[in-house]
Protein backbone atom coordinates (compact mmCIF):
# COMPACT_ATOMS: atom_id res chain seq x y z
CA UNK A 1 0.00 0.00 0.00
CA UNK A 2 1.38 3.34 -1.07
CA UNK A 3 -0.23 6.70 -0.30
CA UNK A 4 -0.41 9.01 -3.30
CA UNK A 5 -0.02 12.67 -2.32
CA UNK A 6 -1.57 15.12 -4.73
CA UNK A 7 1.11 17.72 -5.26
CA UNK A 8 -0.77 20.81 -6.33
CA UNK A 9 2.16 23.09 -5.69
CA UNK A 10 0.17 25.15 -3.21
CA UNK A 11 0.99 23.39 0.00
CA UNK A 12 3.75 22.09 2.15
CA UNK A 13 3.60 18.50 0.88
CA UNK A 14 6.98 17.75 2.44
CA UNK A 15 5.73 17.94 6.02
CA UNK A 16 2.90 15.49 5.28
CA UNK A 17 5.43 13.22 3.59
CA UNK A 18 7.69 13.29 6.62
CA UNK A 19 4.79 12.51 8.97
CA UNK A 20 3.81 9.47 6.89
CA UNK A 21 7.42 8.36 6.68
CA UNK A 22 7.76 8.50 10.48
CA UNK A 23 4.74 6.18 10.66
CA UNK A 24 6.47 3.76 8.31
CA UNK A 25 4.12 4.46 5.38
CA UNK A 26 5.29 4.70 1.80
CA UNK A 27 4.16 7.68 -0.20
CA UNK A 28 4.66 9.20 -3.61
CA UNK A 29 3.85 12.60 -5.04
CA UNK A 30 1.54 12.73 -8.01
CA UNK A 31 0.49 15.46 -10.37
CA UNK A 32 -0.84 13.49 -13.36
CA UNK A 33 -4.33 12.04 -14.03
CA UNK A 34 -2.82 8.56 -14.53
CA UNK A 35 -1.14 8.53 -11.10
CA UNK A 36 -4.37 9.63 -9.43
CA UNK A 37 -6.44 7.06 -11.34
CA UNK A 38 -4.11 4.24 -10.31
CA UNK A 39 -3.64 5.25 -6.66
CA UNK A 40 -4.27 2.76 -3.80
CA UNK A 41 -4.94 5.63 -1.40
CA UNK A 42 -5.06 9.39 -1.91
CA UNK A 43 -4.14 12.34 0.24
CA UNK A 44 -4.91 15.94 -0.72
CA UNK A 45 -3.01 18.41 1.44
CA UNK A 46 -3.67 22.08 0.94
CA UNK A 47 -3.08 25.49 2.39
CA UNK A 48 -3.67 28.87 0.82
CA UNK A 49 -6.38 29.97 -1.56
CA UNK A 50 -9.34 27.84 -2.72
CA UNK A 51 -8.93 29.25 -6.22
CA UNK A 52 -5.29 28.18 -6.48
CA UNK A 53 -6.12 24.59 -5.53
CA UNK A 54 -9.19 24.21 -7.79
CA UNK A 55 -7.34 25.76 -10.73
CA UNK A 56 -4.44 23.33 -10.38
CA UNK A 57 -6.86 20.38 -10.15
CA UNK A 58 -8.57 21.54 -13.35
CA UNK A 59 -5.48 22.65 -15.28
CA UNK A 60 -3.81 19.30 -14.63
CA UNK A 61 -7.04 17.40 -15.36
CA UNK A 62 -7.04 15.84 -11.92
CA UNK A 63 -10.64 16.63 -11.00
CA UNK A 64 -12.29 13.69 -12.76
CA UNK A 65 -9.81 10.95 -11.81
CA UNK A 66 -9.85 12.22 -8.21
CA UNK A 67 -13.66 12.22 -7.93
CA UNK A 68 -13.87 8.86 -9.72
CA UNK A 69 -11.33 7.32 -7.34
CA UNK A 70 -13.17 8.59 -4.25
CA UNK A 71 -16.52 7.31 -5.61
CA UNK A 72 -14.88 3.96 -6.40
CA UNK A 73 -13.95 3.57 -2.74
CA UNK A 74 -10.26 4.48 -2.78
CA UNK A 75 -9.31 5.69 0.73
CA UNK A 76 -9.00 9.48 0.70
CA UNK A 77 -7.82 12.05 3.23
CA UNK A 78 -8.22 15.78 2.58
CA UNK A 79 -6.34 18.24 4.78
CA UNK A 80 -7.41 21.88 5.33
CA UNK A 81 -8.16 23.16 1.82
CA UNK A 82 -8.35 19.47 0.88
CA UNK A 83 -11.51 19.31 3.05
CA UNK A 84 -12.98 22.54 1.66
CA UNK A 85 -12.45 21.37 -1.94
CA UNK A 86 -14.94 18.52 -1.37
CA UNK A 87 -17.91 20.91 -1.12
CA UNK A 88 -19.97 22.52 -3.91
CA UNK A 89 -18.22 25.88 -3.80
CA UNK A 90 -16.43 28.40 -1.61
CA UNK A 91 -17.08 32.08 -0.97
CA UNK A 92 -13.31 32.52 -1.22
CA UNK A 93 -13.63 32.02 -5.01
CA UNK A 94 -17.39 32.14 -5.73
CA UNK A 95 -17.07 31.62 -9.48
CA UNK A 96 -15.34 28.26 -9.20
CA UNK A 97 -16.97 24.88 -8.65
CA UNK A 98 -15.72 22.61 -5.90
CA UNK A 99 -15.52 18.82 -6.24
CA UNK A 100 -19.21 18.53 -5.25
CA UNK A 101 -18.68 15.35 -3.27
CA UNK A 102 -20.38 17.00 -0.27
CA UNK A 103 -23.31 19.43 -0.36
CA UNK A 104 -22.96 23.00 0.81
CA UNK A 105 -20.75 26.06 0.54
CA UNK A 106 -17.55 26.94 2.29
CA UNK A 107 -17.96 30.38 3.95
CA UNK A 108 -15.80 32.94 5.69
CA UNK A 109 -15.61 32.47 9.45
CA UNK A 110 -17.52 35.24 11.27
CA UNK A 111 -15.28 38.14 12.36
CA UNK A 112 -16.18 37.67 16.03
CA UNK A 113 -12.68 36.59 16.93
CA UNK A 114 -9.27 37.11 15.39
CA UNK A 115 -8.85 35.80 11.86
CA UNK A 116 -7.22 33.75 10.44
CA UNK A 117 -8.27 31.09 12.94
CA UNK A 118 -4.65 30.29 13.62
CA UNK A 119 -3.46 28.13 16.44
CA UNK A 120 -4.46 25.19 18.60
CA UNK A 121 -8.12 24.44 19.22
CA UNK A 122 -10.22 21.51 20.45
CA UNK A 123 -12.90 19.45 18.75
CA UNK A 124 -16.51 18.70 19.60
CA UNK A 125 -17.53 15.18 18.66
CA UNK A 126 -20.72 14.80 16.58
CA UNK A 127 -20.57 11.22 15.36
CA UNK A 128 -18.51 8.13 15.93
CA UNK A 129 -15.14 8.72 14.31
CA UNK A 130 -12.53 6.28 13.07
CA UNK A 131 -9.98 9.05 12.50
CA UNK A 132 -10.23 10.17 16.13
CA UNK A 133 -9.91 6.71 17.67
CA UNK A 134 -7.36 6.77 20.49
CA UNK A 135 -7.25 10.58 20.54
CA UNK A 136 -7.89 12.23 23.92
CA UNK A 137 -11.25 14.07 23.92
CA UNK A 138 -9.61 17.32 25.02
CA UNK A 139 -6.71 17.10 22.54
CA UNK A 140 -5.69 20.25 20.70
CA UNK A 141 -5.18 20.40 16.92
CA UNK A 142 -3.46 23.05 14.83
CA UNK A 143 -5.69 25.15 12.56
CA UNK A 144 -4.71 27.87 10.06
CA UNK A 145 -7.66 29.10 7.96
CA UNK A 146 -10.22 31.87 7.49
CA UNK A 147 -12.88 29.89 5.59
CA UNK A 148 -14.74 26.79 6.71
CA UNK A 149 -17.66 24.49 5.96
CA UNK A 150 -20.41 25.59 8.33
CA UNK A 151 -23.25 23.27 7.29
CA UNK A 152 -23.12 19.98 9.13
CA UNK A 153 -24.31 16.70 7.68
CA UNK A 154 -24.42 13.02 8.62
CA UNK A 155 -20.78 12.82 7.47
CA UNK A 156 -19.66 15.42 10.04
CA UNK A 157 -17.71 13.44 12.64
CA UNK A 158 -16.51 16.45 14.65
CA UNK A 159 -16.74 20.22 14.64
CA UNK A 160 -14.69 23.02 16.13
CA UNK A 161 -16.10 26.18 17.69
CA UNK A 162 -14.55 29.50 16.72
CA UNK A 163 -17.21 32.17 16.60
CA UNK A 164 -19.41 29.52 15.04
CA UNK A 165 -19.32 25.74 14.84
CA UNK A 166 -17.64 24.55 11.65
CA UNK A 167 -16.84 21.12 10.20
CA UNK A 168 -13.48 19.87 11.49
CA UNK A 169 -13.65 16.15 10.66
CA UNK A 170 -15.53 14.51 7.77
CA UNK A 171 -15.96 10.76 7.41
CA UNK A 172 -18.13 9.24 4.71
CA UNK A 173 -17.12 5.66 4.05
CA UNK A 174 -13.71 5.88 2.35
CA UNK A 175 -13.77 9.70 2.15
CA UNK A 176 -12.14 11.42 5.11
CA UNK A 177 -11.10 15.02 5.60
CA UNK A 178 -9.91 17.29 8.39
CA UNK A 179 -9.85 21.08 8.59
CA UNK A 180 -6.84 21.10 10.96
CA UNK A 181 -3.31 20.07 10.03
CA UNK A 182 -2.60 16.61 11.47
CA UNK A 183 1.00 16.90 10.23
CA UNK A 184 1.43 19.98 12.46
CA UNK A 185 -0.63 18.84 15.45
CA UNK A 186 1.94 16.98 17.51
CA UNK A 187 1.02 13.55 18.94
CA UNK A 188 -2.75 13.99 18.42
CA UNK A 189 -2.17 14.66 14.73
CA UNK A 190 0.11 11.64 14.42
CA UNK A 191 -2.70 9.48 15.84
CA UNK A 192 -5.15 10.80 13.21
CA UNK A 193 -2.70 9.94 10.42
CA UNK A 194 -2.08 6.53 11.98
CA UNK A 195 -5.84 5.91 12.00
CA UNK A 196 -6.09 6.93 8.34
CA UNK A 197 -3.29 4.50 7.43
CA UNK A 198 -5.22 1.79 9.26
CA UNK A 199 -8.27 2.55 7.09
CA UNK A 200 -6.06 2.23 4.01
CA UNK A 201 -4.67 -1.16 4.98
CA UNK B 1 -14.05 29.25 21.10
CA UNK B 2 -10.90 29.92 23.00
CA UNK B 3 -7.66 29.11 21.23
CA UNK B 4 -4.76 27.87 23.31
CA UNK B 5 -2.23 30.61 23.90
CA UNK B 6 0.92 29.62 22.06
CA UNK B 7 4.44 29.34 23.46
CA UNK B 8 6.99 29.83 20.70
CA UNK B 9 10.73 29.29 21.09
CA UNK B 10 12.78 31.32 18.63
CA UNK B 11 16.05 30.25 17.08
CA UNK B 12 18.14 33.22 15.99
CA UNK B 13 20.38 31.59 13.45
CA UNK B 14 23.67 32.66 11.92
CA UNK B 15 24.36 30.17 9.14
CA UNK B 16 24.02 26.78 10.79
CA UNK B 17 24.32 27.85 14.45
CA UNK B 18 21.84 29.29 16.92
CA UNK B 19 23.05 32.52 18.50
CA UNK B 20 21.64 34.88 21.11
CA UNK B 21 22.60 38.40 22.04
CA UNK B 22 21.46 41.19 24.29
CA UNK B 23 19.64 44.07 22.55
CA UNK B 24 20.57 42.49 19.20
CA UNK B 25 24.35 42.73 19.87
CA UNK B 26 26.96 40.67 21.71
CA UNK B 27 26.09 37.35 20.05
CA UNK B 28 27.04 34.01 21.53
CA UNK B 29 26.61 30.43 20.37
CA UNK B 30 23.57 28.54 21.71
CA UNK B 31 23.68 25.25 19.80
CA UNK B 32 22.67 23.43 16.64
CA UNK B 33 19.26 24.41 15.21
CA UNK B 34 17.99 20.88 14.50
CA UNK B 35 18.91 19.62 17.99
CA UNK B 36 17.09 22.49 19.68
CA UNK B 37 14.12 22.06 17.33
CA UNK B 38 13.80 18.38 18.25
CA UNK B 39 13.96 19.25 21.94
CA UNK B 40 11.26 21.93 21.71
CA UNK B 41 9.03 19.68 19.60
CA UNK B 42 9.23 17.03 22.33
CA UNK B 43 8.81 19.50 25.21
CA UNK B 44 5.49 20.82 23.94
CA UNK B 45 6.35 24.03 22.08
CA UNK B 46 3.35 25.13 19.99
CA UNK B 47 5.36 26.47 17.10
CA UNK B 48 8.94 27.32 16.25
CA UNK B 49 10.41 30.46 14.71
CA UNK B 50 13.79 30.47 12.94
CA UNK B 51 15.29 33.83 12.07
CA UNK B 52 18.36 34.36 9.93
CA UNK B 53 19.99 37.24 11.80
CA UNK B 54 22.85 37.64 9.32
CA UNK B 55 20.43 37.61 6.37
CA UNK B 56 23.23 37.99 3.87
CA UNK B 57 22.85 36.79 0.30
CA UNK B 58 25.89 34.49 0.31
CA UNK B 59 24.75 32.68 3.47
CA UNK B 60 21.27 32.03 2.03
CA UNK B 61 21.86 28.42 0.92
CA UNK B 62 23.11 27.60 4.44
CA UNK B 63 19.96 29.11 5.96
CA UNK B 64 17.69 27.15 3.61
CA UNK B 65 19.52 23.97 4.56
CA UNK B 66 19.00 24.88 8.23
CA UNK B 67 15.25 25.26 7.58
CA UNK B 68 15.17 21.83 5.94
CA UNK B 69 16.94 20.23 8.91
CA UNK B 70 14.76 21.98 11.45
CA UNK B 71 11.52 21.15 9.59
CA UNK B 72 12.52 17.48 9.51
CA UNK B 73 12.43 17.44 13.34
CA UNK B 74 9.02 19.06 13.80
CA UNK B 75 5.40 17.97 14.12
CA UNK B 76 4.42 21.59 14.87
CA UNK B 77 4.32 24.67 12.61
CA UNK B 78 7.54 26.38 11.55
CA UNK B 79 7.92 30.07 10.79
CA UNK B 80 11.10 31.30 9.12
CA UNK B 81 12.39 34.72 8.20
CA UNK B 82 15.21 37.18 8.11
CA UNK B 83 16.34 38.72 4.84
CA UNK B 84 13.22 37.87 2.82
CA UNK B 85 13.19 40.59 0.16
CA UNK B 86 10.93 39.18 -2.55
CA UNK B 87 8.19 36.65 -3.28
CA UNK B 88 10.96 34.43 -4.70
CA UNK B 89 12.82 34.53 -1.38
CA UNK B 90 9.57 33.69 0.41
CA UNK B 91 8.88 30.80 -1.94
CA UNK B 92 12.29 29.23 -1.38
CA UNK B 93 11.86 29.45 2.40
CA UNK B 94 8.41 27.85 2.23
CA UNK B 95 9.66 25.16 -0.15
CA UNK B 96 12.47 24.38 2.29
CA UNK B 97 9.78 23.40 4.80
CA UNK B 98 8.54 26.52 6.59
CA UNK B 99 4.77 27.00 6.99
CA UNK B 100 4.98 30.76 7.37
CA UNK B 101 7.45 33.50 6.55
CA UNK B 102 8.21 36.70 8.42
CA UNK B 103 8.64 39.98 6.58
CA UNK B 104 10.37 42.90 8.24
CA UNK B 105 12.81 45.42 6.73
CA UNK B 106 11.91 44.65 3.10
CA UNK B 107 8.20 45.18 3.83
CA UNK B 108 8.92 48.61 5.33
CA UNK B 109 10.88 49.52 2.21
CA UNK B 110 8.23 48.10 -0.13
CA UNK B 111 4.88 47.37 1.57
CA UNK B 112 3.44 45.73 -1.58
CA UNK B 113 5.67 42.74 -0.76
CA UNK B 114 3.12 41.85 1.94
CA UNK B 115 0.27 41.76 -0.62
CA UNK B 116 2.32 39.80 -3.12
CA UNK B 117 3.22 37.15 -0.55
CA UNK B 118 -0.30 37.04 0.89
CA UNK B 119 -1.90 36.57 -2.53
CA UNK B 120 0.48 33.81 -3.52
CA UNK B 121 0.79 31.90 -0.24
CA UNK B 122 -2.28 32.98 1.73
CA UNK B 123 -2.55 35.37 4.68
CA UNK B 124 -1.98 32.50 7.11
CA UNK B 125 1.57 32.14 5.75
CA UNK B 126 2.56 35.80 6.08
CA UNK B 127 3.76 37.15 9.43
CA UNK B 128 4.65 40.83 9.61
CA UNK B 129 7.55 41.21 12.05
CA UNK B 130 7.75 44.63 13.67
CA UNK B 131 10.72 45.73 15.77
CA UNK B 132 9.34 48.58 17.86
CA UNK B 133 11.08 51.06 20.14
CA UNK B 134 9.49 53.62 22.43
CA UNK B 135 10.03 57.20 21.34
CA UNK B 136 8.33 59.71 23.62
CA UNK B 137 4.62 58.86 23.76
CA UNK B 138 4.64 56.44 20.83
CA UNK B 139 6.43 53.40 19.45
CA UNK B 140 8.39 53.65 16.25
CA UNK B 141 9.46 50.93 13.83
CA UNK B 142 13.11 49.95 13.60
CA UNK B 143 14.63 48.11 10.65
CA UNK B 144 17.82 46.27 9.73
CA UNK B 145 17.79 44.23 12.93
CA UNK B 146 17.27 47.28 15.10
CA UNK B 147 20.05 49.38 13.59
CA UNK B 148 17.93 52.07 11.92
CA UNK B 149 14.78 53.99 12.72
CA UNK B 150 12.10 53.89 10.05
CA UNK B 151 9.92 56.95 10.26
CA UNK B 152 6.71 55.03 11.01
CA UNK B 153 4.49 54.56 14.04
CA UNK B 154 4.44 50.86 15.00
CA UNK B 155 0.67 50.71 15.60
CA UNK B 156 -0.09 52.40 12.28
CA UNK B 157 2.30 50.04 10.52
CA UNK B 158 0.70 46.96 12.10
CA UNK B 159 -2.73 48.10 10.94
CA UNK B 160 -1.46 48.86 7.45
CA UNK B 161 0.32 45.50 7.23
CA UNK B 162 -2.88 43.64 8.08
CA UNK B 163 -4.81 45.64 5.48
CA UNK B 164 -2.18 44.58 2.93
CA UNK B 165 -2.64 40.91 3.81
CA UNK B 166 -0.47 39.97 6.78
CA UNK B 167 -2.13 37.12 8.71
CA UNK B 168 -0.22 37.61 11.94
CA UNK B 169 1.93 40.23 13.66
CA UNK B 170 5.16 39.41 15.50
CA UNK B 171 5.99 42.43 17.63
CA UNK B 172 9.39 42.66 19.27
CA UNK B 173 10.07 45.31 21.87
CA UNK B 174 13.56 46.64 21.18
CA UNK B 175 13.51 48.24 24.63
CA UNK B 176 12.92 44.89 26.33
CA UNK B 177 14.72 42.44 24.04
CA UNK B 178 17.43 40.59 25.96
CA UNK B 179 16.73 42.43 29.22
CA UNK B 180 14.66 39.65 30.88
CA UNK B 181 12.51 42.30 32.60
CA UNK B 182 9.26 41.11 31.00
CA UNK B 183 7.40 41.68 27.74
CA UNK B 184 6.26 45.16 26.76
CA UNK B 185 2.63 44.74 27.80
CA UNK B 186 1.49 48.20 26.74
CA UNK B 187 2.98 47.89 23.25
CA UNK B 188 1.54 44.42 22.68
CA UNK B 189 -1.92 45.36 24.00
CA UNK B 190 -1.96 48.47 21.83
CA UNK B 191 -1.26 46.43 18.69
CA UNK B 192 -3.46 43.49 19.63
CA UNK B 193 -6.48 45.68 20.27
CA UNK B 194 -5.95 47.51 16.96
CA UNK B 195 -5.54 44.62 14.52
CA UNK B 196 -7.91 41.76 13.66
CA UNK B 197 -5.17 39.11 13.34
CA UNK B 198 -3.25 37.14 16.01
CA UNK B 199 -0.33 38.89 17.69
CA UNK B 200 2.89 37.24 18.89
CA UNK B 201 4.71 39.15 21.64
CA UNK B 202 8.49 39.05 21.76
CA UNK B 203 11.33 40.54 23.75
CA UNK B 204 12.13 40.56 27.44
CA UNK B 205 10.65 37.32 28.78
CA UNK B 206 12.17 35.49 31.70
CA UNK B 207 9.66 34.52 34.38
CA UNK B 208 6.39 32.54 34.03
CA UNK B 209 4.64 35.66 35.42
CA UNK B 210 5.84 37.59 32.36
CA UNK B 211 4.01 35.13 30.14
CA UNK B 212 0.85 35.22 32.27
CA UNK B 213 0.88 39.01 32.07
CA UNK B 214 1.37 39.18 28.29
CA UNK B 215 -1.53 36.75 27.73
CA UNK B 216 -3.88 38.73 29.99
CA UNK B 217 -3.07 42.45 30.20
CA UNK B 218 -0.96 42.25 27.02
CA UNK B 219 -3.73 40.54 25.04
CA UNK B 220 -1.16 38.45 23.16
CA UNK B 221 -2.21 35.33 21.25
CA UNK B 222 1.28 33.88 21.42
CA UNK B 223 4.52 34.63 23.22
CA UNK B 224 8.00 34.14 21.88
CA UNK B 225 11.30 33.79 23.71
CA UNK B 226 14.75 32.45 22.97
CA UNK B 227 17.53 32.24 25.52
CA UNK B 228 15.40 31.28 28.53
CA UNK B 229 14.38 28.18 26.59
CA UNK B 230 17.82 27.51 25.07
CA UNK B 231 19.53 27.79 28.46
CA UNK B 232 16.84 25.66 30.16
CA UNK B 233 16.11 28.54 32.54
CA UNK B 234 12.40 28.00 31.82
CA UNK B 235 11.21 24.51 30.81
CA UNK B 236 8.21 24.76 28.47
CA UNK B 237 6.11 22.15 30.27
CA UNK B 238 6.46 23.88 33.64
CA UNK B 239 5.65 27.22 32.03
CA UNK B 240 2.46 25.78 30.53
CA UNK B 241 1.43 24.16 33.81
CA UNK B 242 1.93 27.53 35.51
CA UNK B 243 -0.30 29.23 32.93
CA UNK B 244 -2.96 26.50 33.03
CA UNK B 245 -3.15 26.84 36.83
CA UNK B 246 -3.98 30.53 36.28
CA UNK B 247 -6.82 29.71 33.91
CA UNK B 248 -4.94 30.60 30.72
CA UNK B 249 -5.77 28.03 28.02
CA UNK B 250 -2.65 26.19 26.88
CA UNK B 251 -1.98 22.91 25.13
CA UNK B 252 -0.42 20.61 27.68
CA UNK B 253 1.74 17.96 26.02
CA UNK B 254 0.93 14.39 26.98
Amino acid sequence: MKITLLDCGVSNVASVERSLERLGAQSQRAATPECVANADALLLPGVGHFEALIRVLDDRKLRKPLCDAIRRGVPFLGICLGLQALYDASDEAPKLTGLKLLPGRVCALPPLAKLPHMGWNRLISKNRSRLLEGVEVDAYFYFAHSYAAIEQGPETAAVCDYGTEFVAVVEKENMCAVQFHPEKSGEAGVQVLRNFLRLCA
Amino acid sequence: MSLARRIIPCLDVDGDRVVKGVNFVGLRDAGAPAELAARYNAEGADELVVLDIAASRDRRPTFLETIRRVAAELAIPLTAGGGIRSADDARSVLRAGADKITLNTAAVARPELISEASLEFGAQAVVLAIDAKRDGDQWVVMVRGGLDFANINAITWAKHGVALGAGEILVTSMDRDGTKTGFDTALTAAISSTVSVPVIASGGAKLPEHFAEIFTAGRADAALAASIFHDRVQPIRELKEFLAARGIPVRLPC
